[in-house]
């Protein structure tokens, strides 16, 4: 009865977005408030109905109602109940539930919040997120319906994927989701002020969040499933530029650059056209992800589903949405008008330089994972674009990018002094310096990029310490007046110097863990001994034949000796899951000041020993403490008054009077 | 400073972009391109020694052997014709006879190849998309064969 009722749900909630997609809009065309007031309560309806139907699905799988065809291909009664519940969105059908889901939460939130929205753009918005939904909910009845009985039920289930079954990619997908998805709210944001053909300064604030909300999401989505890779997969490798990787990280480049040109168009309503262009391409990216994971066109670890019938269905929704959406912005755009002037040297040039550099880095990246894609249906030859395309593509693109992130807040509005902000950053280039020559020492002339990589880190970290310094006028003014400065800072600017300082720690750990990390990978019996890096590992046991819920297991137990002194035992495992006969890794990791060394146990009997694979990644956990810190930077940029969603009016001024007084003064993100 | 002069401005600047990456792209696509060969296209084709590539197939039956300094030796097959591999490390947890397999590396002068990786699948039911194909072009392709795809729901 529950699945029935999920399904049934499923068709109301289809039912409510297509009222939710056709009454608000016409609506807003004649002016008549009665009908765009209708989007409200549809919109609601519709989040109802899809949250009615995901739980319907999610007490399935907890009462492992294996009738259910979904639950059987990929639940098991013995799986303890938090991959029950993950298992709800562990596979193909599930997830997009979750999709739709979230889509209907981020428009619920639009229509609960939204209350300063002028009505007639709150009716557009909340129109085409319901033809989004729309289209994915046709998608979910008619061809991944995750509802369909099966007679007779099988007595037990065939078990989740057990690489999904740990609890950091349970949480994973979801992130993920509220990140992609969340562009949509940018989307159709840019949709509704085409339709408009308007955008100023104040829908700038309104998009800005929602973006920042979805960024923010997905950049912890990304940081988990790859910490996730780092730890499951037994390779000891964070980024594998696999294609689901990248699908995940294309929007995510976009979405940096959505997020610095939608502040331009706030603060100086410059770059509006480029800025709707980027929140379509943004949202178009994401649809193009899902595409990419749900069709399994790609050869790929990620692909678990695989299904023509579905990819055709999704790559038509993502011509139609992205085809329609570039159509009108081609028609509409041109009557947008352009915003203010500035000098290519500002703080407008270098958020070009910024979404220039971020839109050309994710071009490479699209290229490089679609080419294959494309020789292949045109018949050529199958060829495979690996890590070394994208290392040698991504990275000269991003260091530039690297080096003007320390500079550019430093520059003025409308006409900045590249020379004035350098001189505030002779220390940090110092620093820099230092760095690179220490890091040339230390490794006794390591690759001397591995040093240039760390110099930028070091200049980025610095440069965003220098920009503190400056907006608090640290050391020049007296020290209570820069608390007192420190005080009254938007959150927002506070936000933007978390992120960036992020950012190069995310570079350092990259830079650290991609030259200097040493592996060692040997056959050991009970009572071998290892060396790397300085540790001493002796192998102590190997354990066979443990029973956990759903799975067997053999654990060794490694010592790891420093200076001759044990400082911890390492655990390394491997399960076997006899349902989906599939062995699983569980790595042991030994986190030492911000290094890692890392083992991971492999085949092996008693006879002639077992695999061991031991890593030292030196910095490794800076790239995800570089994540951390710019979701966290994000979070905080979010909480300032100025962004919390809904409090813009349109009333007030476009340009702000302080933009063009002194760049300290005048920047305030 | 005038429109025109922004607007130029910002044209050469994503016109440098854009030419600094093209060039990026097309020196990276000469060497990190990998194609992917079957079996039998080396047999056809006898690529040059020295040029990477990747071949992938089954591992055939009976082949693998250990030999001195952790080189394991196997021959991979499209069951039509085989191609001899070398690999000096650890092979993959999920590396056996019978099953799909995909191998990065290079042609030496002998003819045999030497692979710097070896990628088996992570799921033992799954076919590497590739294999299948090859499998399909040397006409020894069975629906009910290896490659038997998980049944779907």
């Amino acid at each position: 009865m529950i699945a029935e009722l999920g399904h049934f749900a499923l068709i109301l909630a289809l039912v409510a977005a297509l009222v939710q997609g056709s009454v608000p809009m016409i609506g807003a065309s004649r002016n008549d408030r009665a009908w765009m007031a209708v989007a409200r309560p549809a919109a609601l309806g519709q989040a109802g109905a899809v949250a009615l139907a995901f739980f319907a699905l999610m007490w399935c799988h907890i009462a492992s109602d294996f009738s259910v065809m979904a639950v059987a291909a990929n639940s098991n009664s013995q799986m303890p109940l938090i991959y029950k519940i993950s298992s709800t969105w562990g596979y193909h059908e599930g997830s997009m539930v979750l999709w739709v889901l979230i889509l209907a939460i981020y428009g619920a939130a639009v229509a609960l919040f939204g209350d300063n929205l002028p009505p007639a753009l709150r009716a557009r918005v909340l129109a085409v997120q319901a033809w989004i939904a729309i289209g994915f909910l046709l998608f979910i009845l008619f061809t991944s319906n995750p509802f369909l009985r099966m007679t007779p039920a099988p007595a037990d289930g065939r078990d989740l994927n057990p690489l999904l079954q740990d609890p950091g990619l349970a949480i994973h997908p979801p992130f993920l989701y509220f990140g992609y998805v969340g562009f949509s709210m940018a989307f159709s944001f840019a949709i509704a002020a085409l339709i408009e053909g308007r955008v100023d300064a104040a829908w700038a604030r309104w998009v800005r969040p929602w973006t920042l909300l979805a960024w923010c999401f997905l950049t912890a989505g990304i940081a988990m499933g790859s910490y996730w890779a780092y730890y499951e997969l037994g390779w000891g490798g964070w980024w594998f530029w696999d294609p689901v990787e990248n699908a995940s990280f294309m929007p995510w480049l976009i979405g940096t650059a959505l997020l610095h040109s939608a502040s331009v168009v706030e603060k100086r309503d410059a770059l509006k056209s480029w800025t709707i262009l980027l929140a379509i391409i943004a949202f178009s990216l994401s649809l193009m992800g899902t595409f990419l994971v749900r069709s399994g066109v790609l050869t790929s670890v990620h692909a678990f589903a695989t299904d023509p019938a579905r990819g055709v269905f999704i790559l038509g929704l993502l011509a139609i949405t992205t085809g329609g959406a570039l159509v009108l912005y081609v028609w509409r755009a041109p009557g947008m008008g352009t915003g203010g002037l500035f000098a290519p040297v500002s703080r407008e040039g270098a958020l070009v330089l910024n979404n220039l550099l971020l839109a050309t880095a994710c071009a490479t990246v699209f290229l490089g994972t679609l080419y294959p894609l494309f020789l292949d249906a045109l018949g050529g030859d199958k060829v495979s674009v690996g890590a070394p395309f994208f290392n040698a593509t991504f990275a000269p693109i991003m260091a530039p990018l690297v080096a003007a992130m320390a500079v550019g807040p430093l520059l003025a509005w409308k006409r900045g002094d590249l020379f004035g902000a350098l001189q505030r950053l002779y220390a940090a280039l110092a620093i820099a310096i230092v760095v690179g020559l220490a890091t040339l020492y230390l490794t006794r002339g390591g690759p001397v990029l591995a040093a240039f990589g760390m110099a930028l880190a070091a200049w980025l970290f610095f440069g965003t310490l220098s920009e503190l310094a400056e907006r608090l006028r640290l050391f020049r003014v007296p020290l209570s007046d820069s608390i007192q400065r420190a005080a009254i800072l938007p959150r927002a600017a506070y936000g933007m110097l978390i992120a960036h300082a992020g950012m190069a720690f995310t570079v350092a750990g990259v830079t650290a863990t991609s030259a200097w990390e040493t592996e060692s990978i040997s056959s050991m019996r009970p009572g071998d001994r290892a060396a790397l890096a300085g540790n001493e590992f002796v192998l102590l046991d190997v354990r066979q034949d443990l029973q956990g819920p759903n799975y067997t297991a053999e654990q060794a137990g490694i010592s790891v000796l420093r200076n001759g002194k044990e400082i911890a035992v390492l655990e390394p495992a491997k399960r076997f899951y006899p349902v989906q006969r599939q062995a699983t890794n569980e790595t042991a990791i030994l986190t030492t000041g911000f290094s890692d060394v890392y083992a991971a146990l492999g085949d092996g009997n008693p006879q002639s020993g077992w695999t061991v694979r031991l890593y030292y990644k030196p910095l490794v956990t800076w790239i995800w403490l570089g994540a951390a810190l710019m979701v966290a930077g994000g979070a905080v940029s979010l909480s300032d008054r100025r962004h919390r969603v809904g409090a813009p009016s349109r009333g007030q001024p476009r340009t702000r009077p302080r933009a063009s007084a002194a760049p300290a003064a005048a920047s305030d993100d | 400073m005038t429109r025109k002069r922004r607007r130029l401005y910002v044209v050469a600047a994503s016109m440098l972009c854009l030419g600094v990456a093209t060039a990026l792209v097309l020196l990276a696509f000469q060497d990190s391109i990998v194609f992917f060969r079957s079996p039998s296209e080396i047999a056809d084709m006898k690529p040059a020694s020295g040029q990477r590539l990747r071949l992938g197939g089954l591992v055939e039956e009976k082949s693998v052997r250990k030999l001195a300094d952790s080189v394991t030796a196997f021959r991979v097959t499209d069951l039509n014709k085989t191609v001899e591999v070398t690999y000096r490390g650890i092979l993959p947890d999920l590396f056996r006879e019978g099953q799909g397999v995909v191998a990065d590396g290079r042609m030496n002068a002998d003819g045999v190849f030497v692979a710097s990786q070896v990628l088996a699948k992570h799921d033992e039911t799954y076919m590497p998309k590739e294999v299948a194909e090859a499998l399909k072009k040397s006409g020894r392709w069975q629906e009910t064969g290896p490659q038997k795809m998980k049944a779907k729901p």
